[in-house]
């Protein structure tokens, strides 16, 4: 393999795995706040119908980055408002947001199919990113330092930060939290928003960053391997990070076969294999603990209602 | 204190649920430096009230004064900006982060990381408790759980320090040394206002009493002077009614033997069992002591079925091998069982009660044919139950849900009772339960043990187990103690077993008192 | 005054039965207003969607069709739901399910014989089984969750059935579109009229929503079933195996899926195709709320549904609507029943709080 080709694959592998560590990491504060939401995919979806939308309208890639997380935030409110003003069970209520983002994003995104926009480019000049360690460095899209960055403050945030601590004391124990005086529901809505942003912001990657071209259900059930990769990860950010960027080698493993003019596999088989892996890393995590669920917060998708 | 404000006042404080008034024109008073009892069976008003005096709940009507101003207690923290503290009986911890993390949680305003941690071992020191700020709470005792508690109400100085029934989880040890930190408490000038329905602890703690029935005072009074009876008497409303033991009490046959039993804990929090092994006899009432989480669900398990044992030999019932039986197969080979939890575990809330009925009954009265339930058959066995037991219910219709604790409590010992099992286990037999169904449900075990079945009582109420057992083993940390007759127990060496401390040094004790 | 939500002592029963209703009526208000909002004439489409496919008689059979797939899978899935067994992957084994039945006729292509139609049918529900029994299994063995991979497993069955009709059962003959042959007439579900396009499937599928509302209702499994849901603890103290309830639930919705992607298969679609995952699997999952899990609840919902399917069709052509926005419709539907179902539990109350009803 030339280093030509290492690096080609290096990109793509960065590519792929900048949307499932958005979303997983927004995933993740919700889920160490006590609340469950299936419905990233949907979120994703309506995040990368609305970036698409904007970019194509205004010519501005970068405003249909913004949009998308205040589209992702709030389609996580309809969810907020459901289970957590509503007491509504979170699975149920997830799986509509997703089935509801498939629909909203074919309906909005209709007039667009075929269409192309012009993406979020580079972050930095080009003269940069003329060698191989340039291009390493600072050839990525912008989201992926986006996505690096988030990891960090959110390690920041959970283990460091007061606030932190309050939104996993929240999701341990909502019953000791309440009683103590924080709002379980308060808390909870602010996570469910941020997943949200950053959902909308995982899907703006896919419409503005690895196809800037609209086409039908374009995150391909992506959302849901992100959401695996929250188990996987055991509710910790830096796993969140290694897993990620494990999904991203094996969801390019179709490209970089085909660039390497490799035919061991249809390329149905193929494309089955995140899905399978995901199934198989599951699998394997599983099997590791004793507990299925070590590291998962207590109260994770249990409704809280205030009894006071 | 002539002159000086009480600490605290209420004057006609009433509050209000849908259905049931909670408290009715309550008025006391707390002085600055008492220790002051509220006293009431379960169900009296008690936590409600304390709950509107630290902002948890509002009250309908009536008035609060501090240091003799009138306050409005919105919330808790506006309840310990006065120098209000609470330790609520079931504590507001979380089980997965540090000492440390739960006391920072605890506090209404940020402090460094560094200052709350000297400010910590200060506490820990003045008041000699023993505590590490950086272990995680699962892995600590119930009563280190309480200190973590007392703690973050110390941290702020607090003039009035609220104890919501602290001691039912404590072994008798520990129960003395948190006398002794309320004391000191006390000489320094907080007030402390200590609710409890236990009388002794009442009368060896406190200066002035104020007893609640039904969600009114009905009396205010010294404990050192009055009599446990007395104060018995005006908690309850009427004359105490013995539990009728039966004359003659000859032990059977072995009817339930359990031998070696140790089974793994579930994780993440569950209690290993180590080892156990009892005899249960025809016609006796063995009584399993120990404070909570020390393996008394597992071991409820482990005998119900829930949970199997490693070899069948380790559980026999009436000479055969249950220990690798699930629950039903050892239902029908007679032994009975009633979990602790109620909701959720001995019953199903949203399930009528005669579907309740089929849940643990099928195996024994073939409610079920070729797949079929025999409804009807359920309901008639319900209306038994609910007529046998008095269980106060619209009938067999109704969700368990719908009913008390009390009167769900015993529509399930009916449901096991009246199956005439061989061998019956029950954990908590009468928690959170009123005095009259408790009464009831003891006397309907000391028939069934005296009708020649087996009877296995887990309980936390030692004084439920000394009234009501032949024989006592005392758990901790999934260990049984060797068992002996209540007769010849005290409640001392019972406290030491308790608190971990086994055979030899029980024995050395007894023999140097 | 304030409104202000009163907790129930009991679930009420009547809101039980109304809140589907009204959810079914607040997504048709606010449809219209989307609509007109997004430039359609609002009101129009949902006389549409709603109204004309109910009140006009020659879309009736279509309706029956629509909703006999959607009854017999929701029906499934109920049955796991109740049991907090959240089999999503429906549509995989709807998918699979047809596949080995069509795989069955491929293997029958040339034979003769009222036997091929039922060797289908048992293909097609020991498939759908098969492939729920991987989620079973690895929930049961090794504790992972069964919503994330029966869902992985729709991605791959939908991989699955591309490359069949790419590569090894592409019809010879076919002009090398990637599909199927046509079934023979032994390998298709006769019609229930002469002249009408009711397929066998249809009735059917009440049938089976009769007996799965008999199963629920009376027998000792039912009651396993909607005891794993409400309280596990209590069914491990009642003497039932919560890892077996599991393999029922899953078995049973993934063999209803299968059983319901076959006669897809060898009903409307007389063949196989690339085209054939359409999303009942998941909408599916609607009908199975909608219809409050309970069997004789779903054939209206399922119904619902079918009206809204046949609805969105025609307003497409009448008013110019997307397609997609049935899907949508379908989803605000789901989004309703959960929010109105609030009053199941707790009671709209406006003004003060309500002073002790009597003493206890």
């Amino acid at each position: 393999m030339t280093p030509e080709i290492t690096i080609a694959i290096l990109m793509t592998v960065v590519g792929a795995s900048t949307p499932i560590l958005l979303a997983a990491l927004g995933e993740l504060v919700v889920e160490k706040s006590g609340v469950l939401n299936l419905g990233l995919e949907g979120m994703m979806l309506i995040g990368a119908v609305a970036a698409f939308a904007v970019a194509a309208t205004t010519g501005s890639a970068w405003l249909g980055a913004l949009v998308a997380m205040l589209a992702g935030a709030a389609a996580a409110l309809i969810f907020g408002v459901l289970t957590l003003t509503l007491t509504a069970n979170q699975v149920a209520t997830g799986l509509a947001l997703t089935i509801f983002g498939v629909g909203v994003s074919s309906l909005v995104g209709a007039p667009f199919v075929g269409m192309t926009v012009e993406g979020l480019g580079t972050l930095f000049p080009e003269s940069l990113a003329d060698d191989a360690w340039g291009r390493i460095l600072f050839g990525h899209n912008p989201l992926a330092y986006v996505s690096l960055l988030a990891v960090v403050l959110v390690v920041w945030f959970l283990n460091r930060s007061r606030a932190g601590l309050i939104l996993r004391a929240v999701g341990e124990s909502d019953e000791a939290a309440h009683s103590i005086g924080y709002s379980v529901i308060g808390v909870r809505y602010l996570a469910v928003l941020f997943g949200g942003a950053m959902a909308g912001l995982a899907g703006s990657c896919y419409s503005l960053v690895l196809t800037p071209l609209w086409a039908d259900q374009l995150t391909a059930g992506r959302g849901w391997i992100a959401l695996a990769l929250v188990v996987f990860a055991s509710w910790r950010p830096w796993r969140l990070f290694l897993g990620a960027y494990l999904f991203g080698g094996v969801m390019t493993l179709e490209l970089h076969a085909k660039a390497a003019g490799l035919s061991l596999l249809e390329p149905e088989f193929l494309a089955m294999l995140p899905y399978l892996a995901t199934i198989a890393v599951l699998t394997i995590i599983s099997l590791r603990r004793s507990g299925a669920r070590a590291g998962a917060p207590a109260c994770l998708a249990k409704p809280f209602r205030a009894s006071a | 204190m002539n002159g000086v404000a009480p600490r605290l006042a209420l004057s006609g404080v009433t509050k209000r649920f849908p259905g049931v008034v909670a408290n009715r024109d309550v008025a006391f008073e707390v002085q600055p430096g008492e220790i002051h009892a509220l006293l009431g069976e379960n169900g009296a008003g008690k936590s409600t009230l304390v709950k509107i005096i630290y902002g948890v709940l509002a009250a309908d009507e009536g008035e609060v004064l501090w240091d003799g101003a009138p306050v409005r207690i919105a919330n808790p923290k506006a309840a310990r900006r006065l120098g209000i503290g609470m330790v609520f009986q079931h504590f507001s911890l979380f089980d997965a982060l540090t000492v440390l993390e739960n006391i920072a949680l605890g506090m209404d305003e940020a402090m460094g990381r560094a200052e709350l941690s000297a400010r910590v071992d200060e506490i820990l020191e003045t008041y000699h408790l023993p505590l590490d700020p950086m272990r995680e709470v699962h892995t600590l005792s119930v009563g280190e759980r309480q200190r973590i508690e007392i703690v973050r109400s110390l941290i702020r100085t607090p003039k009035l320090l609220i104890m919501d029934e602290p001691t039912s989880v404590l072994t008798p040890q520990e129960v003395e040394r948190l006398f002794e930190i309320l004391r000191q408490l006390a000489s320094e000038g907080c007030s402390i206002l200590y609710i409890s329905h236990k009388l002794h602890e009442i009368q060896a703690l406190c200066e002035r009493a104020t007893i609640l029935r039904g969600g009114e005072v009905v009396a205010e009074c010294d404990p050192k002077i009055e009599t446990a009876k007395s104060m018995a008497e005006l908690m309850i409303g009427a004359d105490l009614k013995e539990v009728e033991r039966r004359a003659g009490n000859e032990a059977g046959e072995a009817r339930m033997t359990v031998r070696g039993l140790s089974l793994p804990g579930e994780p993440p929090f569950g209690v290993d069992l180590d080892e156990v092994s009892l005899t249960v006899r025809a016609g006796e009432i063995l009584g399993i002591a120990g404070v909570a989480g020390n393996g008394q669900n597992e071991l409820l398990a482990a005998l119900s079925g829930e949970s199997l044992a490693a070899k069948a030999a380790m559980i026999r019932i009436d000479g055969t091998d249950a220990g690798r039986l699930g629950p039903g197969a050892r239902r029908r080979l007679g032994l009975a069982a009633v979990p602790e939890e109620r909701n959720g575990h001995g019953a199903v809330p949203e399930f009528s009660l005669a579907d309740n009925a089929v849940l643990t009954a099928r195996h024994r009265l073939g409610l079920v044919a070729a797949g079929f339930v025999k409804f009807a058959e359920a309901r008639a066995y319900t209306e038994r139950v609910i007529r046998d037991f008095s269980v106060r219910t619209t009938g067999p219709g109704a969700s368990a849900g719908s009913l008390s604790g009390g009167n769900l409590q015993k529509f399930i010992m009916g449901r096991e009772i009246l199956q005439a099992p061989s061998v019956l286990v029950v954990s908590q037999p009468t928690w959170g339960v009123d005095a009259g169904a408790a009464a009831q449900i003891h006397q309907a075990l000391v028939d069934l043990a005296a009708g020649g079945a087996a009877i296995v009582v887990i309980s936390q109420d030692l004084d439920e187990l000394l009234s009501l057992a032949d024989n006592l083993a005392v758990i901790n940390e999934g260990r049984l103690s060797a068992i002996r007759p209540v007769a010849e127990t005290s409640i001392e060496e019972i406290g030491l077993l308790m608190g971990g401390v086994h055979g030899e040094v029980v024995e050395a004790q007894g023999d140097a008192r | 005054m304030r409104a202000r939500l009163e907790a129930r002592r009991e679930p009420s029963r009547a809101m039980r039965l109304a809140t589907p209703p009204l959810a079914v009526l607040l997504t048709m208000v606010a449809g219209a207003v989307v609509f007109q909002i997004m430039g359609f004439d609002g009101p129009a489409a949902i006389h549409q969607i709603f109204i004309v496919p109910v009140i006009d008689p020659s879309h009736w059979p279509d309706l029956g069709v629509k909703a006999a797939p959607l009854i017999i899978i929701a029906v499934g899935l109920a049955i796991g739901f109740r049991a907090n067994v959240w089999n999503i992957g429906a549509e995989g084994q709807y998918v699979f399910g047809a596949l080995a039945a069509t795989g069955v006729a491929l293997a029958t292509w040339e034979m003769e014989g009222v036997w091929i139609l039922p060797a289908m049918c048992l293909a097609g529900l020991a498939g759908g089984m098969l492939y729920a029994a991987v989620p079973a299994f690895l929930k049961t063995r090794v504790g992972v969750n069964e919503i994330l991979t029966s869902l992985m497993l729709t991605y791959v069955a939908i991989q699955l059935l591309y490359y069949l009709m790419r590569g090894p059962w592409k019809d010879p003959e076919g002009f090398n579109f990637p599909q199927s042959r046509l079934f023979t007439d032994w390998q298709t579900l006769p019609m229930v009229m002469e002249d009408s396009y009711i397929h066998l499937g249809v009735p059917i599928s009440v049938l089976i929503a009769l007996a799965v509302w008999i199963v629920m209702g009376r027998t000792i499994v039912g009651f396993e079933v909607r005891l794993a849901g409400l309280a596990p603890a209590a069914a491990r103290h009642g003497g039932f195996n919560a890892k077996r309830t599991v393999w029922l639930c899953l078995l049973a919705g993934g063999g209803l899926a299968g059983l319901a992607g076959t006669f897809e298969a060898a009903g409307p679609y007389g063949q196989m195709v690339p085209q054939f995952p359409v999303g009942y699997g998941f909408t599916a999952i609607i009908v199975a709320f909608l219809g409050r899990l309970h069997a004789l609840g779903i054939i209206l919902a399922g119904l619902v549904l079918a009206v809204s399917y046949v609805g969105g069709e025609l307003a497409q052509t009448a008013a110019g609507l997307p397609h997609a926005a049935t899907g949508m419709f379908q989803a605000m539907m789901l989004f309703f029943l959960l929010a109105v179902d609030i009053l199941v539990r707790y009671r709209l109350r406006f003004g003060r709080p309500a002073a002790a009803e009597g003493s206890a």
